[in-house]
């Protein structure tokens, strides 16, 4: 009977100010969606970090005019060398060929380049992928080695973009959430305004500081809910259309997205749309309903 | 059942105490007129026996209580204990005399079918009944006033503080209201009113505590207005 009247008031009091509700609401939504796809690179970049970080190799091409001593001598000081876990010898042909797969769709550059042309290399998998600058001083001058370069870097590149994207969401779901918050100050004020007789009486015929209160908080946790179960909605429209759509030959490159790791962002931002909007209700009313 | 000792209140800003070492002792069944001109300090006493506001010094006590002392959370179950009735009525406009008795009762956790036995009997017993289903504007002062005092009876409270109840009523209704009164501080309940109406103290012949200027000047069994 008590959690009947709670619920009636929170629908009544949503319904009497529904354009500050849908404000409220959408900002909410827009707010934890940044904050979900925030959530969402982070774990990508850790799940691809883990992934690529051990077959990552350093590629160590060799100089056209170096002999079998100097090849063999190479090779040898790579397998006894303790930062090494794995050496891979990859001839000109098998360069080629490895080429021809990859560009297979563009003729054009196939023909271009003429087996023999592509430098033969030793493939090196670190046990530390983090050592690599220790792994290039010892290389780089030797005999018969001609540039040594690094697929870390590249990669890096990569999370660099992706951690400055996290960044921007992670602000714009900020300055959002103040937008949220401010709004949800300014619902509840006007909410406790046009119910003050109500409270009044509730005051003075000693009903509990939580009774009154509740449907206040209650108002701006359901209108917190709705903008998670909307962010989420447009996080999920975002993977099928961008992610798994118009830029799904972009996403072949990472690590693909699963959908329990976007699952997991809805109890996330339900949480944070509740904590915003009640923790804001609380401390509103604490000004604007004295007890 | 109540008790102030050396009570003074100063409004924050005001230049003079509001009550000034003010003391007082009501007994469990009376019935106490405070009087004194406008601004005197009389709202003030009933503020503080709700703990709308606290003392700045002295003590109150209410049903063996220390008011002054009370925590913040305990205030509601305390004034759970206490009726009021105010001279503007405080009525919700927007439901009807039944309703605006049930609130009182569904705010404070009694179920609906506690509302439907005791909201009609107490509405009856101050003679409005028939009348459940009217809202405030279709009643007259006197009626509304009487759903005020329903209001403030239905938990059936130790103790009824009324703030001027006849101040906006013409003589024979106020005349009515305190036959209500009356009748409520006859089955025990300790009645506390504030008023300007020498009419209806010179008819009661009650205890009379007057005051000025936030000090007791007056305090007589059986006594008359000025
Ligand atoms: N909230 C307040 N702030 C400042 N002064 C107040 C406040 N309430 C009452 N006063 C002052 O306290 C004095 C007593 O007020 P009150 O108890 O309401 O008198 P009464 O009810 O006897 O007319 C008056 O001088 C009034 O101006
Ligand atoms: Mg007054």
């Amino acid at each position: 009977m008590r959690l009947k009247y709670v619920m009636s008031e929170v629908m009544v009091g949503l319904w009497r100010n529904v354009t500050m509700t849908v404000a409220m609401i959408i900002t909410m939504a827009v707010s934890l969606t940044m904050l979900g796809a925030s959530g969402l690179i982070y774990a990508q970049v850790k799940d691809m970090k883990a992934y690529y970080y051990d077959k990552i190799e350093v590629a160590i091409f060799l100089k056209p005019e170096i002999t079998d001593d100097q090849r063999s001598s190479l090779e040898g000081s790579l397998k006894s060398d303790p930062l090494v876990r794995e050496v891979i010898y990859e001839s000109k042909d098998e360069a080629f060929k490895k080429f021809q797969t990859m560009f297979s769709d563009v003729p054009a550059v196939v023909d271009a380049v003429k087996p023999g042309q592509l430098p033969e290399s030793f493939r090196v998998g670190l046990k530390n992928p983090e050592q690599y600058q220790q792994v290039r001083e010892a290389y780089v001058g030797k005999d018969g080695v001609d540039q040594i370069i690094d697929q870390r870097n590249l990669l890096e590149k990569i999370f660099n973009i992706l951690g400055s994207v996290q960044t921007m969401a992670l602000v714009a779901a900020s300055v959002m959430a103040i937008a949220a918050l401010l709004l949800v100050g300014n619902t509840i004020q006007v909410a406790a305004y046009s119910k003050r007789r109500e409270v009044a009486v509730m005051k003075l015929v000693g009903a509990s500081n939580w009774f009154i209160q509740a449907p206040f908080v209650l108002e701006a946790v359901v209108a917190g809910i709705l903008g998670a179960i909307i962010g989420f909605g447009a996080l999920a429209l975002g993977k099928v259309l961008l992610l798994d759509g118009s830029l799904s030959e972009l996403t072949d490159l990472l690590t693909p997205l699963s959908w329990s790791k976007v699952l997991v962002m809805l109890p996330l931002m339900a949480l944070a749309g509740t904590l915003v909007s009640s923790i804001t209700a609380w401390v509103t009313l604490r000004f604007y309903l004295r007890v | 059942m109540i008790q102030l000792e050396h009570v003074t209140k100063t409004y924050p800003k005001a230049s003079r105490p509001s009550l000034d070492e003010v003391s007082v002792g009501i007994e469990k069944g009376e019935f106490v007129f405070f009087i004194g001109p406008s601004g005197s300090g009389k709202s003030t006493i009933i503020k503080l026996l709700l703990h709308e506001v606290t003392p700045n010094r002295g003590r109150v006590h209410v049903n063996g209580r220390d008011v002054t002392a009370m925590r913040s959370w305990k205030i509601p179950a305390f004034r759970r204990q206490i009726g009021c009735v105010f001279q503007d009525f405080r009525l919700l406009p927007n439901r009807t005399a039944y309703e605006n008795v049930a609130f009182a009762l569904e705010v404070i956790g009694k179920t609906k079918a506690v509302a439907r036995r005791v909201v009609p009997e107490v509405l009856e017993l101050v003679g409005l009944g028939g009348k459940e289903h009217r809202y405030p504007h279709e009643l007259s002062g006197g009626e509304q006033q009487r759903v005020a005092v329903a209001r403030a009876f239905v938990n059936r409270p130790l103790i009824l503080l009324a703030d001027e109840p006849t101040g906006n009523l013409d003589p024979d209704t106020s005349i009515e209201i305190m036959r209500l009164l009356d009748r409520i501080n006859r089955t025990g309940t300790t009645v506390v009113m504030v008023t300007h109406d020498s009419n209806i103290v010179n008819q009661m012949r009650r205890r009379v505590i007057e005051i000025e200027s936030g000090r007791i000047v007056r305090d007589q069994a059986r006594g008359v207005y000025g």
